[in-house]
């Protein structure tokens, strides 16, 4: 049994296509076995969200009269710096981006309560948003400051752009030290007094499609509540991490770039983030439909939280010092369980990536699908698998020689 | 002049075992009412105590506590979730010393267990989208 996706384009069109999500198609294929679902099943939908750090918006602002050549100056939105490194009136925010008089970890820990993060959700809220520029002056773009609100509808522009999102399993973080720690998995108690972690599990797209046999450049996912696209893999995607006879990751793996006009996208699936004593970032909704061509696709996204998992690191010591060090590994079933062992200790445990709204993500995407008001997507190269060699690399420093 | 206050006091792990309650009433002739304990050998521990005598006394059992590696908070009156802002992700469960933040296994929801809250607000900083708000 194979299908095409163009079967499955007209099936959505003619509104018959079969969707269920990534979680109820454990059951469905427990019940009706795998080649009796692949038939009747054309489309398994995902979700995830969680904070993404790499994650960012590019703006064309339209032209000042007179003009001003804000590329190569400094631009502001609501105080948070913009990248300006681009032509004149184009400039790119980052998620993690926070306001030159932020306090960051001066007293340590700090609040970070506002950053680009909390920028984009602002603007895609539909909030004025303070622009404030410098530049030094040409004779084509004569005007040195400008000070204006801007907002979505008044830009040319406003476009998501995010180089990885949408990890692939991700570390369970414990603190062996004797102090808190404030990181990026959120605050760790002492002596593992908790334990974090940050992946919609059974949910989340990568691990429904752990090969990459159907998400590829050019696949059309749901992107901060609208639609945006797959650019390309995503930033450290890492297709060589150590995965089980399934092909399931037990490590972070694969990555996705993602693109998508900001215009139409909402503040509930991009919402600012703030980490005590890290930073600032912003937690994003990404869902990804899987085609399902044929039964190996379907069965690739019956993967169930018992059978994830994820690698528990400490990042007291070893993370900090890159050390390859695992304190062993957990079920994704076990985390959310509320508790886990490590060591022979029961350690509690955080997500910090929302499943709740991971399933109302794939909800949406369903409906969204079941309704005919979203179509998939042939991509146009799939993302690189296993057999494409690519490792992650260290930055091994080497000394620069003065002459 | 004498005082009465709800603090909430944050052990380190090495100061859990050590015997600093008692040196308040011996060395301070303060009074305390514990309002709320969480304490675990080897792990921080919670407590929330009302302490009264006299001000002058409250002042130094304050500083000696916090010098002795404690933290030391004023008890705040009421938190309550912007439930708009929480995204249920849960990061917060494992913050909460009462058990006032619990994970619903069915719904995968966080409950906001009011009546439990101690209002120690620790709660507060580390939720990511800043969802827990605190009234003074």
């Amino acid at each position: 049994m194979t299908k095409t996706i163009a079967e499955i384009n007209e099936k959505i069109s003619r509104g018959q296509a079969v969707v269920v999500t990534a979680e109820e198609v454990i059951d469905l294929v427990k019940k009706k076995g795998a080649a009796k679902a692949a038939q009747e099943v054309d489309v398994v939908t995902t979700g995830t969200f969680g904070p993404m750090c790499s994650s960012g918006a590019y703006f064309n602002l339209g032209h000042s009269k007179p003009r001003i050549k804000i590329g190569g100056g400094q631009a502001y939105l609501n105080d948070v710096p913009a990248y300006t490194g681009i032509a004149a009136v184009d400039i790119f925010l980052g998620a993690t981006a926070m306001p030159e008089d932020d306090p960051r970890n001066r007293i340590h820990p700090g609040d970070f309560n506002y950053g680009g993060g909390h920028v984009i959700e602002e603007l895609v809220a539909g909030k004025d948003v303070r622009l404030v520029a410098t530049a030094y002056g040409t004779d084509c773009y004569p005007r040195r400051k400008i000070e204006t609100l801007i907002n979505l509808k008044s830009i040319n522009e406003a476009v998501l752009f995010n180089m990885r999102n949408a990890y692939q399993n991700y570390n369970v973080a414990v603190n062996l030290g004797d102090r808190t720690i404030y990181t990026y998995m959120g605050v760790l108690k002492p002596h593992m007094g908790n334990a974090t972690y940050s992946t919609a599990g059974q949910l989340s797209p990568l691990f429904n499609d752990p090969l990459y046999k159907t998400i590829g450049i050019g696949t059309r996912i749901f992107l901060g509540g609208g639609i945006g696209y797959v650019a390309w893999h995503g930033t450290q995607h890492n297709p060589g991490a150590l995965r089980n006879e399934k092909g399931v990751p037990k490590r972070g793996a694969g990555t996705l770039a993602v693109i998508g006009d900001l215009k139409q996208m909402k503040p509930r699936y991009l919402v600012g983030t703030s980490f005590i004593g890290y930073g600032c970032t912003m937690t994003v909704g990404i869902g990804v439909p899987i085609p399902i061509l044929s039964e190996e696709i379907l069965l690739h996204t019956t993967v169930t939280d018992e059978e994830i998992l994820a690698p528990i690191v400490d990042y007291s010591e070893a993370y900090p010092q890159r050390k390859p060090d695992v304190l062993g590994e957990v079920s994704y079933a076990q985390l959310r369980s509320g508790k886990i062992k490590v060591q022979d200790k029961e350690v509690p445990t955080a997500s910090l990536s929302s499943y709740s709204r991971a399933v109302e993500i794939a909800s949406t995407l369903k409906e969204w699908i079941k309704k005919g008001q979203f179509t998939l997507t042939q991509p146009v190269a799939l993302l690189p698998g296993v057999e494409s060699g690519i490792k992650l690399k260290g930055l091994e420093e080497r000394p620069i020689n003065k002459v | 002049m004498i005082v009465a206050r709800k603090i909430v006091l944050r052990f380190p792990p090495r100061l859990v075992e050590q015997p600093i309650i008692y040196r308040l009433v011996k060395d301070y002739d303060l009074q305390f009412n514990i309002l709320k304990a969480s304490v675990t050998p080897n792990e921080e521990g919670i407590l929330v105590l009302e302490l009264s005598g006299k001000k002058k006394d409250y002042d130094e059992a304050v500083r000696f506590i916090t010098n002795a590696g404690v933290e030391v908070q004023a008890l705040v009156k009421d938190v309550s979730r912007l439930e708009d802002r929480c995204t249920h992700c849960g990061a917060c469960v494992t913050m909460c010393p009462v058990g006032a933040l619990v994970v619903d296994t069915q719904t995968k929801r966080v409950d906001f267990l009011n009546t439990k809250c101690i209002a120690c607000g620790l709660c507060i900083k580390p939720c990511p989208v800043r969802a827990m708000e605190v009234r003074l």
